[in-house]
């Protein structure tokens, strides 16, 4: 997937966000990722493209499936990738995030990975450094590599994007990947539905091009994609619905409300999966329409080709200083 | 004429100025005399023949000469956090700005909340003699919001009103009790409306764009219901309060009707609520945290009329320095504030600049608007009164730039933006105590 035509299509030192990219960049993602979708599935998975090149993951906040996703995508281009997660790191011995920053900088890393638990703590950070950043989830704005291989997983199954129609489902509120996802699947002229109770809801959230529902049955009326979100009780300060019991009955993806759906519909969730809170297990697990298991696949196929079309906008020797 | 005044070597005259005085209407070409620490005289016919041979003159070159500034808004943030700020610092910033009596919060620490802190910081103050120090007195012990400060002993070491700076006092029944009893004697409250469990954690105001950042939102309601519920406790016990930077549109259409009953109460807004807005923040800018946040368009609009309207009576300059470690941060963990003694002349004459007040009218809200508010001898050009003056250029454009603020801490919402009216020379009690590029 070394193709040099495609040099200069992507012109970005970061990828920190959906917003700012085109619906022709988002294509070219995409359609670079098909291409490490069938490499992933060979029995020799290993590219030199990364060769030399130092990827650190840089994660202050605990993640297993992303941080192992983006691992396996810098190996398998070739790249040197380290882990560093906050609990080994000196930030809790009261290291600032720039200071992080400056440090990791001095060591030439080529491609930064960061999740941080603040949002805009990733842009912060790639503003003190020289290398290419790559934003695996901050606090409640983005996380531009989930949008994008759930937005591959759609296409390689229903063969486009334009027209669909795709509700997204639960702790909007708190959800990074609604967030984006929202961003890029109205940038490729899908219709976005938004349900949940009002008080998992961000005010205004219309505004960014989604249309809000609180009955399940009426927001997934006729969709072609149930996305549903993993209740973050971790983020939730205070009751914003009585309880998970309740939550599920009104709220919680099961048969019954996916009745309202289209036949050929497809179940997606980021994970991991709250079993019985958000959805149920059955659907969970239904082969037919569930592509769960399918977007972790596409994860790392996408991750590869963000790795690929930013490391090619990087200097082959040192990058001038800050 | 030079037989007038015995002593001429007390004297300076301030010719060929624009003498205005919000407080009379004044608006002329004309001339100023102090002698010692006091205005001896001013006027359009003085000097008319000429200044006497041996009094020192100050040549205005037809800039205005005006009362100093009179700031009842100043985080100084001495004694307790003087990396941040100190009153040397804060009255460097104060007197570059123009201002020349600022009234400073007691959230320092140790609080003011005892007679011995306000009076460290009035013999500090007084003995750096650049702009004049006030102080507010702690509403409640130790700014906690439950027990009652000596309120009364405060007052009489000279805390010219009470506040608990920041923070709202939340709880009702402690704010009735304090304004009963302030009303005893009677002194003034001064309260931050925030209605604190409905801002939550929001770090902005709620609305499209802290959606779209992942930021968590302050709803315009949580300043509107305080003010409210406030309104309704100095209804119920005669007291006297005015509420700090308000904000939002509906914050001052609450008060423009509490004003209409006849209520006891005063508001001021700050430079950003009626010159910037919450795009402000995009992409994380720290130094446009503010608390309260700064709004929408439509709210920014609204403080403009209530300026205005009149319903705001004063504009103060919400000084509040963060040093670089509390604002280089990921933005939900940055400190709130801005600093603004730099920035208030040139901002607020923004409107004027702008077309929506004449001169006068936006001058008033920063002397003597202010000063009356809180009953100061200041804000006015008056016979006998001390001699705090401002000279500036309404007109000069110039950028405002971290590093040449005066401020110990840089974090100014107005970073990087040109404004217009620079102060040339600021007088306290007689003494230049600030002059541009000297």
């Amino acid at each position: 997937m070394s193709t040099p035509h495609i040099n200069g299509l992507f012109p970005h030192r970061h990828l920190l966000a959906i917003e700012g990219l085109t619906s022709q960049e988002i294509t070219l993602l995409l359609d670079v990722a098909e291409g490490y979708v069938e490499q992933n599935r060979q029995a020799d998975k290993k590219k030199s493209l990364l060769r030399g090149r130092t990827i650190i993951n840089l994660f202050f906040e605990a993640s297993t499936r992303t941080r192992t996703s983006f691992e396996l995508a810098g190996k398998r281009l070739g790249g040197d990738v380290i882990n560093m997660t906050v609990a080994t790191s000196s930030v809790k011995k009261g290291e600032t995030l720039i200071d992080t920053a400056m440090t990791l900088n001095a060591m030439h890393p080529d491609v930064l990975i960061v999740r941080h638990q603040d949002s805009g703590a990733v842009k912060l950070l790639s503003e003190k450094v020289n290398c290419a950043v790559i934003n695996a989830g901050d606090g409640t704005h983005a996380h531009p590599t989930q949008a994008l291989l759930d937005a591959l997983t759609i296409r390689r199954r229903k063969g486009r994007l334009a027209g669909l129609i795709v509700a997204i489902c639960g702790d909007i509120l708190h959800s990074r990947v609604a967030r984006s996802n929202i961003e890029l699947l109205t940038t490729m002229g899908a219709e976005v539905r938004l349900v949940a109770p009002k008080t998992l809801i961000p005010s205004a959230v219309e505004r960014m091009g989604a249309k809000v529902f609180h009955s399940m049955k009426e927001g997934i009326a006729d969709c072609d994609i149930v996305m549903m979100l993993r209740l973050q009780t971790e983020r939730m300060q205070g009751g914003f619905f009585p309880s998970v019991r309740e939550y599920f009955h009104f709220f919680g993806l099961d048969y019954e409300k996916l009745a309202a759906a289209k036949p050929d519909a497809l179940i997606m969730h980021p994970g991991p999966m709250n079993r019985g809170v958000e959805i149920d297990s059955l659907v969970a697990d239904d082969y037919g329409r569930s592509v769960i298991r399918e977007q972790v696949e596409m994860g790392v196929a996408v991750r590869m080709a963000c790795l690929d079309l930013l490391t090619r906008n990087l200097a082959n020797s040192e990058l001038k200083n800050l | 004429m030079a037989t007038r005044w015995k002593h001429t070597e007390n004297l300076v005259a301030y010719v060929n100025a624009r003498l205005l005085d919000p407080a009379t209407g004044l608006n002329a070409k004309g001339a100023l005399l102090t002698e010692g620490e006091a205005i001896a005289d001013f006027g359009p016919k003085l000097f008319a023949d000429g200044v006497p041979a041996d009094v020192p003159v100050i040549d205005c070159k037809g800039m205005c000469l005006a009362p100093g500034l009179v700031d009842m808004r100043v985080q100084v943030r001495e004694p307790g956090e003087e990396h941040k700020g100190t009153l040397a610092s804060s009255g460097r910033a104060a007197t570059s700005g123009g201002v020349t009596s600022m009234v400073c919060l007691p959230n320092t620490h140790p609080v003011i909340d005892d007679m011995s802190v306000l009076e460290f910081i009035a013999r500090r103050a007084r003995l750096l003699g650049l702009a004049k120090v006030y102080c507010y007195g702690a509403i409640t012990k130790g700014l906690a919001g439950k027990e009652l400060a000596e309120m009364g002993l405060l007052a009489e070491s000279g805390a010219v009103g009470f506040t608990d700076g920041e923070k709202s006092v939340t709880d009702a029944q402690v704010m009735r009790r304090a304004l009963l009893y302030s009303s005893t004697f009677p002194m003034l409250l001064i309260q931050h409306a925030e209605e604190p469990n409905l801002a939550g954690s929001g770090v902005m105001n709620a609305g499209e764009t802290a959606t779209r950042m992942g930021l968590g939102g302050i709803p315009r309601e949580a300043e509107i219901i305080m003010i409210e519920r406030d309104i309704r406790l100095v209804e119920m016990t005669g007291g006297r309060l005015h509420f700090a930077h308000v904000s939002t549109g509906e914050s001052v259409a609450v008060i423009a009707r509490a004003k209409e009953r006849g209520l006891a109460i005063t508001c001021d807004t700050a430079p950003p609520y009626f010159a910037l807005n919450e795009m402000e923040v995009g992409d994380y800018r720290t130094f446009a945290k503010l608390s309260p946040p700064l709004r929408s368009e439509d709210d920014r609009k609204a403080i403009v009329e209530g300026l205005k309207s009149g319903v705001i009576d004063v504009i103060a300059s919400d000084h509040a320095p963060q040093d670089e470690d509390s604002k280089r941060l990921p933005f939900s963990q940055a400190a709130f504030g801005g600093i603004g003694l730099e920035t208030l002349l040139a901002v607020t004459l923004g409107l004027v600049h702008n077309g929506d007040m004449k001169l006068l009218d936006a001058l008033r809200l920063i002397t003597s608007a202010p000063a009356d508010v809180l009953g100061l001898p200041a804000g006015r050009l008056k016979k006998g009164a001390a001699a705090d003056l401002v000279i500036f250029d309404p007109d000069r454009v110039w950028k405002v730039e971290a590093a040449t603020l005066l401020s110990k801490s840089k974090n100014s919402p107005f970073d990087e933006r040109p404004v217009q009216g620079r102060v040339l020379r600021t007088v306290v009690d007689g003494r230049t105590v600030f002059e541009l590029d000297s």
